[in-house]
């Protein structure tokens, strides 16, 4: 830090800002680093292309790299069929399916995709009710759930709501004059849609569709359950754990998963840059409001309810898997049974208590840095106080297996003091991964509810003779409670079902989170009921933190007139 | 005030967690094993109940993901015992010097099962059940597809099962290796992969981990499956419509235990292993979600009436198996299993369906050089990438053998394993062209 003539910091919040900064270098520049320098290092200390060469060599690597581009893409393209007509639904008509759109937007979310898929198997598999109904009844299969489809699927099926609510949001600010003007030079159905709506709304669109894209190129449960191991995601976990940490070709996969994150980023920036999306003036927010034809209701409410039940399927499915006894080659279970929450209660209580511990844990340090954040960007001038966004960000490109690769060579052979435990085997090491990957969402929040506040509140407390820290407790804090929960509860729920990192952090049963208590359980003919059990314990927890996030949201925004959109992301 | 009440006492919880766990510290055995939670459990909670103040810590891995894991521990803080199926896994240890010798068997287990000695001859390992591999069938699913039962390895290269079998991969699955190998040994090296690569042709998918394949038959996604015997014998159990056999070129072998070297709590260690031998102990694996064969032959009189007894000649084991060999060879046979197989089983699967087609149309119009073109095809896919010859050579094999690899036998190992790809795509590919002139010739 340099002294200038007229300092405008404190030595505190210089402090501060340093000990975030250490704190974001030691568990997220420098293992991400690190797994980049050992995909370029000789073994002789030099740098080298030749581990590139190798992957490229390796024809099940060309593979996967195809395979995980595919579905990424082609994921994408699916979300955005199922979300472009619901979101076009909501924001032109008035009809009652609105709400029905929105609960549909929420729903999947609460849902960890490779939970689903077990779902998904017994439903669309190969013998899954679906196909076995249509067997005997028409006498043929659909084959969605087979080798990539079912990826596919199942993230199509999932990540859709992201595209859903970045576009409603975009296209409820396109300004109803722009579209009015286009009417009157003679534009209307399908020409309007094309050349007006959709690219005033491509900002949002665009937001949802990288988002989906990094999110798909990044899971490692889906693919695991549904035994598709031919992707980049699985394969980079798979050499780490059974060839070892030495080995090079799965760092070369780390090092190219941070590439199309940042990419899928840098792609979207693109596309956006250069052209301006402000409309002028708003006569009134959003595109007019028309009733639905009667044939468009029917199609209308055909599209959401056939998503509806799409969305619904792995809920229901895991439901069914819960409380059912024996449930093969059937359209449904045998019969029912409550055994397999018994089994869990008795079983898997740790678990429960280690996701609440680690969550919560994760959760708190990421709003304490957060708001320590928001208060430096927004309230201080401290020199290079943007690169703390711009590292707390960061986390976003980077793929959980990666992370997860780089704390285990960074931290390897590393004690935890007066511990007789390695931080590589211990649960630590599993909350910090959780609060660096999920502090870019706490961070928004927080950054969004300071700057809802006027700085002259705090002004006027420091005049009445408050000191800077007193303001901060008093009237900083309080003002951003409801921003600062909300942050929590995003982190808390995101990092409850997260298994990309999980699975590769977590050794011992003890120390395992439910979402990786799930995956074990999956693991044996007896344990399916009981890992269904466990996960619908997981879909319950997080889906009472998202309706209270929205009620504190909504309460709030109700309160201040201040922004009413805070989007949940997962 | 709300708020910073909350996040003090969410501090404080959190720093009472951290830090309440070393005080309460009790003795922690901690066990890598590829076993399923079933089976950990039960044996967790008997042996806590056993000993008070000892917490068993269970660090769950695959077979291989585990040899890596102890491998890769630091020498002060190597976990104490390792448990798992594949003997093979076992060697790899042993020859690294990461399993502790002691003599800690039990007395009353016999010395042999066949001709296979059931505790590790040098003293690193011991025999803790039993296990042999064999064919698991989904009743409901046979039924309704109008398939006949299976007996033996040789039936699921009929055409009949063709896209109705599931196996795993020996690289992903300790067991699967097993059961590959036992195959090789008792059909032999060139006969062995000619069964196997016509029976992933049949084959609906290569499953990624090994439960995948009894997970399937049990949900129905397949038909049959190449399983371990617990699998089959644990879901019967549960209540699935599952049909389990041995057939008679199988093997049975022991899932071992053992002491891992400088372990960090050894006593504890070797107290747990003596109580999985212990009569107490080996009751356990009959419980009907474990399912597994005990070494104990005594234990068989309490066993339920169908239980399969290897000790009593139910289970006819033909094949001998010679785990030397196996290790010895145990990359070069998982390699190519994925080159020719995991990675390229679509194609396969287009060649075996190729041959069958025509191999029918030839059946109903016999035609001598349609026959021979077939068998041409036949040969050309079922014929391994790795000749009998080169499996014996010793250097060959040091090529896989070695765990350290520098940029150089990277590339030659990449390089190798590439060539065998790329080679299956080309065979399977001329393989559909020479089926398809078979069938043009016998219209």
């Amino acid at each position: 830090m340099t002294t200038t003539v007229h300092r405008q910091f404190t030595f505190t919040q210089a402090a501060i800002a340093l000990a975030i900064a250490l704190f974001l270098m030691l568990f997220l520049i420098v293992p991400v680093l690190m797994v980049i320098y050992v995909a370029f290092a000789n073994p002789d200390g030099g740098l080298t292309l030749q581990h590139f060469a190798s992957f490229f060599q390796i024809s099940l690597m060309r593979e996967s790299f195809w395979n995980s581009l595919i579905v990424a893409t082609l994921s994408v393209v699916f979300a955005s069929l199922i979300a472009l007509p619901l979101a076009y639904f909501t924001v032109r008509f008035e009809f009652r399916g609105a709400l029905l759109i929105q609960t549909l937007g929420i729903l999947p979310l609460i849902m960890p995709p490779f939970v689903g898929a077990v779902a998904m198997q017994l439903i669309f598999g190969r013998s899954g009710s679906v196909n076995l109904l249509l067997g005997e009844w028409f006498g043929f299969n659909l084959p969605v759930m087979q080798g990539l489809n079912g990826v596919i699927f199942v993230e199509a099926l999932h990540y859709f709501p992201f595209i859903l609510m970045n576009l409603v949001v975009s296209l409820n600010n396109i300004d109803s004059s722009m579209e009015e003007s286009a009417q009157n030079l003679g534009a209307s159905g399908l020409r309007l849609f094309r050349r007006i709506v959709f690219p005033l709304a491509m900002p949002g669109y665009i937001a949802g569709a990288a988002l989906v894209f990094i999110k798909v190129f990044d899971d490692l449960g889906t693919p695991l359950v549904l035994n598709v191991t031919n992707m980049l995601a699985p394969q980079a976990y798979l050499r780490i754990t059974s060839v070892g940490i030495e080995d090079p070709i799965g760092y070369v996969i780390s090092v190219l998963m941070i590439g199309f994150s940042l990419f899928a980023l840098w792609a979207s920036a693109l596309v956006l840059r250069g052209r301006d999306y402000a409309t002028m003036q708003r006569g009134y927010s959003g595109l007019a409001k028309r009733r639905l034809k009667p044939w468009q209701t029917v199609i209308a409410y055909g599209w959401i309810i056939l998503v509806l039940l799409l969305v619904l399927s792995p809920h229901i499915g895991i439901l069914l898997l819960s409380f059912g006894n024996i449930w093969s080659f059937s359209v449904l279970p045998d019969s029912f049974t409550l055994d397999h929450y018994k089994t869990v209660a008795q079983d898997s209580p740790r678990m429960v208590w280690n996701t609440m511990l680690y969550c919560g844990l994760a959760a708190t340090l990421d709003i304490i840095l957060g708001t320590a954040i928001a208060y430096l960007i927004l309230r201080t001038k401290l020199p290079m106080r943007r690169s703390l966004d711009f590292m707390a960000s960061a986390a976003l490109a980077i793929p959980g297996v990666v992370l997860a690769i780089g704390y285990l060579r960074t931290f390897r052979g590393v004690q935890l003091p007066f511990m007789d435990e390695l931080l590589t085997s211990s649960w630590i090491l599993i909350m910090l991964a959780y609060t660096v990957r999920r502090l870019p969402y706490a961070l928004r929040s927080c950054m969004a509810a300071m700057q809802q506040m006027h700085v002259s509140l705090e002004e006027a407390a420091e005049n009445l003779g408050a000191s800077k820290q007193r303001t901060i407790y008093r009237i900083v804090v309080p003002l951003m409670a409801g921003g600062i929960l909300a942050g929590f509860v995003t982190s808390f729920m995101t990092a409850a079902v997260e298994l990309s990192a999980t699975i590769m952090l977590t050794t011992a049963q003890n120390d395992a989170p439910m979402s990786y208590g799930i995956y074990l359980y999956m693991q044996s003919a007896a344990g399916r009921g009981p890992g269904a059990a466990l996960g619908v314990l997981a879909v319950v927890i997080v889906a009472l933190g998202t309706y209270f996030s929205h009620r504190l949201i909504r309460s709030r925004a109700a309160d201040q007139e201040a922004r009413p959109l805070q989007k949940i992301e997962v | 005030m709300k708020i910073r009440s909350l996040l003090k006492f969410g501090l404080v919880a959190a720093t009472l967690c951290a830090f309440s766990a070393p005080v309460l510290a009790q003795q922690v055995l901690s066990i890598v094993t590829s076993f399923p939670k079933d089976l950990t459990e039960v044996y967790k909670r008997a042996f806590e109940a056993k000993n008070p103040g000892v917490k068993v810590e269970i660090l769950n891995k695959g077979t291989s993901a585990g040899v890596a894991y102890v491998r890769e521990a630091p020498a002060t803080n190597k976990p104490d015992i390792f448990w798992a199926s594949a003997p093979d896994a076992f060697e790899v240890l042993s020859k690294d010097n990461l399993l502790a010798k002691y003599d800690g068997k039990n007395p009353a287990v016999p010395a042999k099962i066949g001709s296979y000695p059931i505790n590790d001859p040098k003293g690193y390992y011991y025999g803790q059940a039993l296990a042999g591999y064999g064919l698991m069938w989904n009743t409901r699913y046979m039924k309704a597809n109008k398939l006949p039962e299976p007996k033996e390895w040789l039936d699921l290269t009929k055409p009949v099962y063709f896209g109705h079998v599931a196996v795993s991969s020996p690289s992903r699955s300790g067991t699967t290796h097993l059961t590959v190998e036992t195959i090789l040994q008792g059909e032999g090296w060139t006969k062995g992969w000619r069964e196997m690569l016509q029976i992933a042709g049949n084959s609906a998918a290569i499953t990624e981990r090994s439960f995948g394949v009894p997970d399937g038959v049990n949900n129905g996604q397949f038909g049959i499956g190449l399983v371990i015997d617990f699998f089959g014998l644990s879901a019967k159990a549960s209540g699935f419509p599952v049909e389990f056999v041995y057939p008679s070129v199988t093997a049975i072998v022991p899932a071992n235990i053992g002491l891992i070297a400088n372990a960090k709590n050894a006593d504890m260690g070797k107290k747990f292993i003596a109580f999985t031998l212990s009569e107490e102990g080996q009751l356990l694996l009959l419980d009907p979600k474990i399912s597994r064969l005990p070494v104990l032959p005594a234990i068989y009189a309490k066993a339920p009436k169908d239980y399969p007894n290897p000790y009593g000649g139910k289970i006819k084991a033909k094949v001998n198996f010679d785990s030397d060999l196996s290790e010895s060879r145990y990359y070069v046979v998982s390699a190519i299993f994925d080159q020719t197989i995991t990675f390229r089983h679509k194609e396969l699967v287009a060649a075996t369906k190729a041959i069958n087609e025509a191999a029918e149309k030839i059946a109903k119009k016999p035609n001598p050089p349609a026959q021979k073109l077939l068998a041409e095809a036949r040969d050309l896919a079922y014929t391994p990438i790795v000749s009998d010859e080169k499996i014996k050579d010793k250097e060959f094999l040091a090529l896989f053998r070695d765990t350290k690899r520098d940029a150089l036998k990277t590339k030659q190992l990449t390089g190798l394993e590439e060539y065998w790809n790329s080679s299956a795509r080309k065979n399977y590919a001329k393989v559909i062209e020479l089926a398809g002139q078979a069938a043009a010739l016998a219209k």
